[in-house]
């Protein structure tokens, strides 16, 4: 007897869309396929899914959840009703909460926090350096004890190339992976924007592209040199994306994500001076935006990774210069994504759920909806017009409030049960 | 209507304010230098970053004009104890002043004042962004001293990249007709020139003889050494205005500076206080440049 039916929908298998009723009862999908017996009344709900598409749930590799320390901006519950209000059931949260999470205990409260929400996976990665300071190791053990697989002092970079050297090291036998927020302190000299004609006019101190590309390079040859799994967070260069496209050939276990902005906005944008535009990485050249397009469309950049990072309202306006990096992400992620790129339903699905759980090694999450697998689900509508208004969010940073994006989300499924529906917590 | 910046005014607007600085020169000449063309308004003065020449320019403008003036600084106030500077402009505002004028360490600062206030602003200065009041008064004491603009090869000497004088400067002065050449080192130009209207030199010597101006900006100790350039005394030999350069210029061009001056660095001290140094022409031209952009703002039928 099924929980739900998701009927008329079209589902996205390993084998491609095929239009099918999803049965799900149990936390698994019970069955795929059309001729199934109808719900009996009463037993289950069937969810008329005409005209929409059934994915995986999707997976985001990055978000700021600001729990412990900066409750303020977000917390671990109001990030997780953004994330199933974006159509996502696993999330990670970064390491440099206050205090960063940097020790065991810390990240089993994370998972703890996710799991008493219970609206979806709340993962917890760990920093690669004691308190994110950059000197010495984080207690990578206890890290790995409790489950944490990807490691990253995101926010910073992990400047010290022998310390890094040792992380990885480290975490090679653990199956670890190292995730760099690539960005040379030297380099990026205190920018805050894009450098390039536009910060030039403006006079804003900028961030040159160069401060990304030389810790992705530097930091490839220690994969070289050691082994390990390494990741690049919000890419934002094309330099960067030719990076990763030669690391690949060359067979280095290297994989990148890309923030949906990066695909939308160029630092054009900034001649507003607006600090809803001010994120690091900066927004880039047109010519980067179009070239980390082109790397997602091909595979050279894995998944899509939203750097969800709440600012409150009096942070954030403020003078330009002064305003906290930033933008929120996770309830516009896909949206976003389907109107700037030319990729299909399966791609995205790809690239925001499928890719990104291999990645952080999630076995539950990112299957291709299959009879037996976990029921860990997204529905998108994703040719309808949608314009983000309100958030679930504590935070409004987002540069996309009011513009015209297309595949709003419908219903999420995490673990068997549909969590959210019509703007709000499902019971 | 905002004073920001230069960009987004065209030759049109830029006329008409340095029409009316010609206007109010005339006032400042006469024995009571005052009109009441502004009488019944107030103009609040809200200065982020010390000023004492910017500020006292702006304050005898206003009080030419017979407007009324209120002085905002942050020390020893209310932002000392953590107020925004958003929270601080909506105070301000509630007591009712007609225009704000605005410096401020960070640019787009003024930017974000018009937006969250509604009232008319006038940028005094906003980090290495825009100080569009020192192009008018620049370009009036140009134009005081050559009839125009037009066709003028105007050098702008020194620390470019990190100058909002530089920026409001190039941008007024192209657009009323002068040719703009920056003179620095590649430390000190603009990062990407792609959207700057001029020619780039990296030789002071080579452009000097064709110079009809000068214009030389303050260059900041702070950048030598590990910073921007190796040291003063190496700036000095290359880019320093000095005896030997002065001499070397055509006789009728002449020297200017926003100040305050660093003597015997940028400026040779016998060349700070030779008669076409226009350093103290430029301090009284900005009293009667900030009238003009005041009363156009304020004033007439542009009011609103």
């Amino acid at each position: 007897m099924a929980d739900y039916v998701l009927a008329g929908g079209t589902v996205l298998t390993a084998n491609g869309p095929i239009e099918a009723d999803v049965h799900i009862a149990n936390q698994v999908i019970e069955a795929i396929g059309p001729g199934d017996p109808p719900v009996a009344n009463g037993a289950g709900e069937r969810i008329d899914c005409t005209g929409l598409t059934i994915g995986p749930g999707l997976v985001d590799l990055h978000t700021h959840l600001r729990e412990p320390g900066q409750e303020w901006k977000e917390d671990i519950e109001s990030g997780s009703r953004a994330a199933v209000a974006g159509g996502f059931t696993a999330i990670l949260a970064m390491p440099n909460t206050n205090p960063p999470i940097d020790s065991g205990h810390l990240a089993r409260y994370v998972s703890d926090r996710s799991a008493q929400v219970g609206l979806c996976d709340v993962i917890p990665t760990g920093c690669i350096t004691e308190s994110m300071a950059g000197e010495g190791l984080a207690h990578l053990d206890e890290l790995t004890a409790a489950g944490v697989r990807v490691f990253t002092d995101d926010g910073v970079t992990v400047a010290d190339a022998g310390l890094l050297r040792r992380a990885m090291e480290y975490l090679v036998e653990r199956d670890g992976l190292i995730a760099q927020h690539a960005e040379d302190p030297g380099l990026a000299g205190g920018g805050h924007m894009h450098e390039g004609a536009v910060s030039s006019w403006l006079g804003m101190a900028g961030l040159a592209a160069e401060a990304e590309t030389t810790i992705v390079a530097r930091d490839l040859t220690l994969v070289r040199m050691t082994g390990c799994r390494y990741h690049v967070a919000h890419a934002s260069t094309a330099g960067t994306v030719a990076l990763i496209e030669a690391a690949k050939q060359e067979g280095l276990p290297v994989t990148a994500e890309v923030a949906p902005h990066h695909l939308f906005f160029s630092d054009e944008a900034v001649r507003s001076m607006d600090p809803v535009y001010k994120m690091y990485p900066p927004l880039r050249t047109q010519g980067d935006v179009e070239t980390l397009r082109e790397g997602l469309e091909t595979g050279v950049i894995d998944a899509v990774a939203t750097d969800h990072a709440p600012h409150a309202a009096h942070e954030k306006d403020v003078p330009f210069e002064e305003a906290p990096r930033g933008v929120i992400g996770l309830e516009t992620a896909l949206g976003v994504v389907r109107t700037a790129t030319g990729l299909d339903a399966g791609a995205i699905f790809d690239r925001m759920s499928v890719r990104p759980a291999e990645i952080a090694g999630l076995d539950r999450h990112g299957n291709w909806p299959a009879p037996g697998v976990a029921a860990n689900l997204a529905v998108f509508d994703m040719d309808a017009q949608w314009t983000p208004d309100g958030f679930q969010s504590k935070s409004t940073n987002s540069p996309f409030i009011g513009l015209q994006l297309r595949g709003p989300p419908q219903y999420p499924f995490f673990e068997g049960k549909l969590v959210w529906r019509d703007g709000k917590v499902e019971q | 209507m905002s004073f920001l910046g230069i960009e987004g005014h065209d030759r049109a607007d830029l006329e008409v304010i340095l029409d009316l600085a010609d206007e109010f020169t005339e006032v400042l000449n006469r024995p009571i230098p005052r009109v009441p063309a502004l009488q019944g308004k107030t103009v609040a003065h809200v200065f982020y970053e010390s000023s004492t020449r910017t500020r006292l320019s702006f304050e005898r403008a206003a009080k030419a004009l017979s407007a009324d003036v209120m002085n905002f600084a942050p020390g020893g106030s209310s932002v000392s104890k953590g107020e925004s500077l958003k929270d601080t402009v909506l105070t301000l505002k509630a007591m009712g002043p007609d225009l704000m004028v605005v410096r401020h360490g960070s640019a787009g600062a003024p930017t974000r004042v018009a937006a969250w206030t509604g009232l008319p602003v006038v940028n005094a200065g906003d980090g290495a962004h825009q100080h569009p009041t020192q192009a008018m008064l620049d370009s009036l004491t140009i134009r005081r001293r050559f009839g125009k603009l037009d066709n003028l090869r105007i050098g702008i000497v020194g620390d470019i990249r990190h100058s909002r004088v530089a920026r409001s400067n190039v941008a007024a002065f192209t657009t009323l007709g002068a040719d703009v050449v920056l003179v620095a080192p590649r430390t000190l130009l603009p990062v990407d020139s792609r959207e700057w209207p001029v020619t780039l030199s990296e030789s002071l010597d080579e452009v000097i003889g064709d110079l009809d101006v000068v214009y030389l900006l303050r260059i900041q100790a702070e950048r030598g050494g590990a910073s921007v350039f190796p040291s003063l005394p190496e700036y000095v030999s290359r880019f320093g205005l000095t005896n030997r350069r002065f001499a070397a210029m055509n006789p009728e061009a002449v020297v200017m500076h926003p100040g305050p001056m660093n003597r015997g660095i940028e400026i040779a001290d016998s060349v700070a206080d030779d008669e076409r140094a226009l350093v103290l022409d430029q301090v009284a031209n900005g009293v009667a440049a900030r009238m003009a952009v005041l009363f156009w703002l304020l004033g007439g039928e542009r009011s609103g």
